[in-house]
């Protein structure tokens, strides 16, 4: 037998694919919290389809969670894998075409029957008829057959044993990559409290995928990827989603006012109302309300109760909450509005990542309507993001938009854990006594932000009417008349544009004139820093810019993009931030758009920054 | 907070409750009625002033806040029961209306309506029911009788409307009751018993929009005719109605049915049904009687039972976390789940 060498890389794409009720998701997240607590940086995609439980075998049932690791700093769950665990032939068929050439294939040969090929579409098995030997490394594994014999004698039923097949592949590639399965037993532990067989299953076929790799010795090769030199610090992994739970609880015991999340369900933002929800122990208040409009109504009535108040919802909700932000705009009450953005128009690709509601964002209101919206750039920023949002609605009297999106919702990557202590302070201060002389003046604004005094119902003295009529200047009586119309309408404007004056100045990454920029927001950030970073290598003359404030845009923003011959805008849309930029600056600004429902790959940015410079 | 059960005598009166702005309602409109009422009742209720908060979507009825000298939220259209929510939850020690109509509450916020009466929060509801749509020019409403010619329905309306009082028993909610913007002292009493209840008050009020639906309620309220048509209802008393305070709502087996004192021997006032405002087969009988020219109108409390309040259990669930799991952390929270460290 061959001994097996190790090799060692610098990075690592696996695509772990299967049926939806195959564990896919749990099998990546595993191979991800060991991979993260052994030390590289990583970056995940996990990527499943709409329906719980599609019919079994079929193409539209593939679950998929794509994990990228790696000893230096990533940016993107990567472009293609180099493994491809296929759990069956649907899976297979669905994901081959993405693999690296002379990648590596992980099959389940035990589910490659007749039926199952049929559903995938094959007319033969491809394990089989030699379709794959020259271009891949295939390892057909009976998987299923293997662990019936490792759980043998175990009280749980069939189907139980079956389903451990996915702790196999774990297993096997915990060895092929020299992880720990340590974490991954607690965890079993953990889960299967109450059912002792179920931990014994499990951790059967978990060691069972192990020794396979170390025994058989059919693979040649096992990988060492090194720790990646992460700054100091203790260190986690999270997804978006949590992250902007935990970056509103942190900016509620900042700010010292009680947290209120109003909602309604809704894929792929449920999540934060689940981890809200969680913490009663915080006294955060969460209402699962009767429909999207509701769950941002209420939001607004505890606003102007003093909470720090926020809703979650993503595209076809936001829609809904439109007339309610036009509210909190005309009432000027502070409110955290996240967007988790899926793929659309209308229902759209529910579980599938875009960055499509841009527009509606920044303009899709009646009337001027101005709200401040900023984009989280990875899972981890999510925290900061959600913290800042709250800051500025405090501060200003607003609403402010978060526009996350499915793939950092879900997504996740090691989290450098931050100190309380260390945030910056959110000032909240209620009016307590008259503003004006003898009276309370509502309306009566900061001379510096033009934000309007707060003053919540149980203060004596200071009853006063808030509403969605046009409201006099300074007292916020009712008015109708024109001047005070004009005004009131600038004054709100200016308001929120004032808010660009907390931006700390605009990074560029690489230098500050050049060839060409690329200029992406949200979480293209990623895909956008790798593609700059490979040019670089390439010796060629292009930066890159992130765009956090998409709205107002930071001030200094018009004279960096005027500094560059060509400028390239990468994102999951049609173009919308690109109009934007068109608009703003008259700046012969180009656009990367590509609407699959995944990230962009960074490949594609490279390919077309190459072709910009015509080279 | 306050602490309202030590406040005795606050020295409110109702001019305390008055604003500075002019109201602007229609001469003659029963909103007028409604508006004074509440201010006269609040004086009463011992609540520090600065804890009514009053909450109304869109519509004539919904102007009421900025007539009101308490904090206000004049909303959007159908929402206000929304935003009532969100409002009491995060503080419950307010005393919390909305004031709303039969398009606010009924059509496009008809959502809102019954959730708030299922939830059960403490929150009372004053639905003005005038049967129109009145600040959008006179186009019929879910409360309209079929058939009902207005501009948007030249041929007569095509849908039934709805039921209110039934509306609101089919949505479980715990209060139930209906009086009449003519007749103050009734309004007074039911607002003061809507503040009492603890949990969702759902208060229907008739009222008489003169421009666009005017004697909607006329068989109601005209003092020659209304005792015949209309039986006031109180807890543990029977259910007499009359000119002469002669006739009486019977029930035979299943089936309610009209007594007459003076004109039949065979019956007596011991015939006559008892109100029970806690029977629910009962308040279900007497919202049927809605509509129904067999029957006189109820006016007055039709249902009310204790049940948990919705902000009462939300502030339990904190309770019991903070017992089980301590007062939460964040940054124990935040250094939570599978850690490492990079030295």
């Amino acid at each position: 037998m061959p001994k097996t060498k190790i090799k060692h890389v610098d990075h690592v794409v696996i695509r772990f694919a299967g049926d939806s009720g195959d564990g896919m998701q749990l099998t990546g997240s595993r191979f991800t919290d060991s991979t993260a607590i052994f030390g590289n940086d990583l970056s995940t995609l996990p990527d499943y389809p709409a329906e719980i439980r599609a019919p079994a075998g079929s193409l539209a049932g593939v679950s998929v969670f794509q994990l990228h690791f790696s000893s230096k700093d990533i940016y993107t769950p990567g472009d293609r894998p180099d493994v491809l665990v296929a759990m069956n032939p649907a899976a297979l068929k669905g994901h081959l075409a993405d693999l690296e050439p002379n990648g590596i294939i992980i099959a389940n040969s035990d589910t490659f029957n007749k039926k199952n090929l049929n559903l995938a579409g094959y007319e033969s098995n491809p394990l089989e008829d030699g379709s794959l030997e020259n271009e891949y490394e295939v390892h057909a594994i009976r998987m299923t057959n293997l662990v019936t014999k490792a759980c043998k004698k175990i009280d749980i039923s069939l189907k139980d044993v079956e389903r451990t097949k996915n702790m196999f592949a774990l297993g096997l590639l915990f060895w092929m990559y020299n992880r720990s399965t340590e974490t991954t037993i607690q965890w079993l532990q953990n889960k299967f409290k109450n059912k002792p067989a179920l931990i014994e299953a499990n951790t059967r076929a978990l060691y069972a995928g192990y020794h396979y790799g170390s025994t058989t010795r059919i693979f040649t090769v096992r990988y060492a990827v090194e720790k990646a030199t992460l700054p100091p610090g203790k260190y986690r992994s999270i997804n978006g989603n949590y992250a902007i739970s935990l970056g509103l609880l942190a900016a509620a015991e900042k700010s010292g006012l009680p947290l209120f999340f109003g909602g309604y369900p809704i894929t792929p933002a449920s999540e934060i109302l689940h981890f809200l929800a969680s913490y009663r122990n915080f006294g955060v208040k969460t209402f699962q309300a009767e429909d999207e409009i509701a769950g941002v109504s209420a939001a607004i009535g505890a606003s102007f109760i003093g909470n720090l108040a926020c809703t979650a919802t993503s595209g076809p909700g936001m829609a809904l909450k439109t007339e309610a932000l036009g509210l909190a705009i005309m009432a000027e009450l502070p409110l955290v509005v996240v967007n988790v953005q899926r793929g659309g128009p209308s229902t759209g690709l529910p579980t599938k990542t875009e960055q499509s509601d841009l527009f509606q964002a920044v303009m899709g209101r009646n009337a001027d309507a101005p709200i401040p919206v900023i984009a989280p750039s990875t899972p981890g920023d999510c925290f900061y993001t959600a913290y800042e949002a709250s800051q500025i609605a405090i501060k200003y009297m607003t609403p402010v938009i978060v526009l996350s999106d499915g793939y950092l919702a879900n997504g996740s990557e090691p989290w450098h854990i931050p100190k309380m202590a260390e945030l910056p302070k959110i000032d909240v201060k209620f009016e307590t006594e008259y503003n004006g002389k003898d009276k309370y003046l509502p309306y009566k604004r900061n001379k510096q932000t033009l934000a309007r005094p707060w003053a919540i119902p149980g203060t004596p003295k200071l009853e006063h009417r808030l509403g969605g009529l046009e409201k006099e200047d300074v007292t916020g009586d009712v008015n109708y008349e024109a001047d005070n119309h004009h005004l009131m309408t600038t004054l709100r404007a200016q308001k929120i544009a004032n808010v660009a004056n907390d931006y700390p100045p605009t990074k560029v990454f690489g230098k500050d004139n050049g060839d060409l920029l690329i200029l992406t927001w949200g979480s293209t950030f990623g895909p956008g820093r790798v593609a700059v970073e490979r040019l670089h290598k390439e010796n060629l003359n292009v930066s890159h810019v992130h765009l956090r404030y998409l709205n107002p845009l930071p001030i200094d923003l018009g004279g960096i993009l005027k500094k560059f011959k060509h400028i390239l805008i990468p994102e999951i849309n049609t173009g919308q931030l690109r109009t934007i930029i068109r608009a703003e600056y008259i700046v012969n600004a180009e656009g990367l758009n590509i609407v699959r429902g995944r990230p962009i790959r960074a490949s594609m940015i490279v390919n077309r920054v190459k072709k910009m410079l015509g080279i | 907070m306050v602490d309202m059960k030590k406040i005795k005598s606050l020295d409110l009166s109702r001019m305390d409750f008055v604003t500075d702005q002019t109201v602007k309602w229609c001469p003659g409109c029963g909103d007028y009625s409604i508006l004074k009422q509440t201010q006269r009742v609040l004086p009463e209720l011992g609540v520090p002033k600065e804890n009514f908060l009053f909450i109304s979507g869109i519509g004539c009825s919904s102007r009421f806040p900025y007539y009101m000298n308490t904090y206000g939220f004049h909303t959007i259209h159908g929402r206000a029961a929304a935003i009532a929510s969100g409002a009491k939850l995060a503080n419950p020690d307010l005393s919390v209306w909305v004031v709303t109509g039969d398009g606010d509450a009924l059509s496009i916020g008809g959502n809102h309506t019954i959730h708030l009466m299922r939830r059960n929060l403490d929150i009372n509801i004053l639905l003005f029911n005038n049967r129109i749509y009145g600040l959008t020019k006179g186009q019929y409403s879910p409360t309209s009788e079929l058939g009902k010619v207005t501009k948007s329905t030249p041929m007569g309306s095509l849908d039934r409307p709805f039921n209110p009082t039934s509306l609101a028993l089919g949505s479980q909610a715990t209060f139930v009751a209906r009086t009449i913007d003519r007749n103050p002292k009734h309004i007074q009493s039911i607002l003061k018993s809507a503040y009492h209840h603890k949990g969702t008050s759902f208060v229907e009020i008739y009222q008489n929009c003169v421009i666009f639906n005017d004697g909607a309620f006329e068989n109601l309220t005209n003092k020659k005719i209304l005792s015949n048509n209309v039986v006031q209802l109180e807890h543990g008393q029977p259910m007499i109605f009359g000119k002469n305070r002669n006739l009486g709502i019977h029930l035979d087996g299943n089936t309610p049915s009209i007594i007459d004192l003076d004109k039949d021997d065979n019956v007596s006032i011991d015939d006559i049904l008892i109100h029970d405002e806690k029977d629910i087969v009962i308040a279900s009988m007497l919202s049927s009687f809605t509509y129904n020219d067999n029957f006189p109108t109820p006016v007055g409390i039709i249902y009310a039972v204790d049940e948990p309040i919705y902000e009462d259990l939300s502030q339990k669930q904190i309770d019991t976390a903070i017992e089980k799991q301590g007062k939460g952390d964040i940054q124990a929270l935040l250094d939570s789940g599978n850690i490492w460290e990079v030295k």
